[in-house]
């Protein structure tokens, strides 16, 4: 699935645009950081409600295909400016992070890739 | 062995907004290398880890990055506290980590077993009162 077909199907707004769509391999929902380094994967669509710094710095550092922001919880300026400068694609959905998931893996995106 | 690369970063404590920034920066180095994905997401995992480790829990400290032709070895040093307990802090699931550290997700005792399981060694030594300095190694095939 590409980010251009997963962003209709969660009805996302898209927050920071890499400028690329790039393919989802796999999907992933947790607010623990550390727990995310250790299951994050390249081209994972991950769903968490954190919005600081370090949400994308984990994102980058695990090649994420995009972060997704459940229930239209806004992030930092802050955040999306370093979001847009490390190319990371940032979504936010007005579905919980639990339909979020159910939508995305009806479509057949594993949890790993 | 001649060095290919040499980096040291230092890391302040409770910097949050640029937690992750040597990690990324020598991620960039190794794959301008032609180091392979698996490791350098191996080493990215572990040494964001290890970073963030000086920001919450060290008084400040540095990393340092050597790259040979088998491997790199990254070592993390600080100035202290130090860890009273190793086998505990080695524990899945326990942490020290303070309610700042908490609310933004870190804390889940997962750091140092994560550098484990990521490097193909890993040590770790420690005094209280003087510090710690976490070594390891990540083989290139």
């Amino acid at each position: 699935m590409k980010l251009s077909e997963l962003i209709p199907l969660i009805d996302a707004t898209v927050l920071a645009d890499s400028g690329e769509d790039k393919e989802i391999e796999c999907g992933y929902t947790c607010d623990l950081l550390s727990w995310v380094m250790a299951h994050g994967a390249p081209g994972m669509a991950w769903v968490t409600v954190q919005t600081h710094l370090n949400v994308i710095a984990v994102a980058v550092l695990s090649e994420m295909a995009c972060v997704i922001l459940p229930e239209n919880i806004e992030m930092e300026e802050e955040s999306l400016n370093k979001a847009r400068s490390e190319g990371m694609t940032v979504l936010k959905s007005p579905l919980t992070a639990y339909e979020i998931c159910g939508r995305i893996y009806a479509q057949g995106i594993p949890a790993q890739a | 062995m001649e060095g290919l690369i040499h980096e040291e970063y230092y890391v302040n404590k409770g910097d949050y907004v640029t937690a992750g920034s040597a990690s990324a920066d020598m991620k960039r180095k190794l794959r301008q290398l032609g180091v392979s994905a698996l490791i350098l997401r191996r080493l990215a995992v572990a040494s964001y880890e290890v970073e963030l480790n000086l920001v919450i829990h060290s008084l400040g400290g540095k990393l340092i990055f050597d790259v040979d032709s088998e491997g790199v070895t990254l070592i993390s040093e600080d100035r202290g506290p130090g860890i009273p307990d190793i086998e505990m802090a080695m524990k899945e699931g326990f942490s020290t980590a303070n309610d700042e550290a908490r609310s933004l997700g870190f804390g889940a005792g997962m750091g140092l077993p994560n550098m484990k399981r990521n490097a193909d060694e890993f040590d770790i030594q420690s005094k209280v009162g003087v510090g710690t300095t976490i070594t390891m190694r990540f083989l290139l095939k």
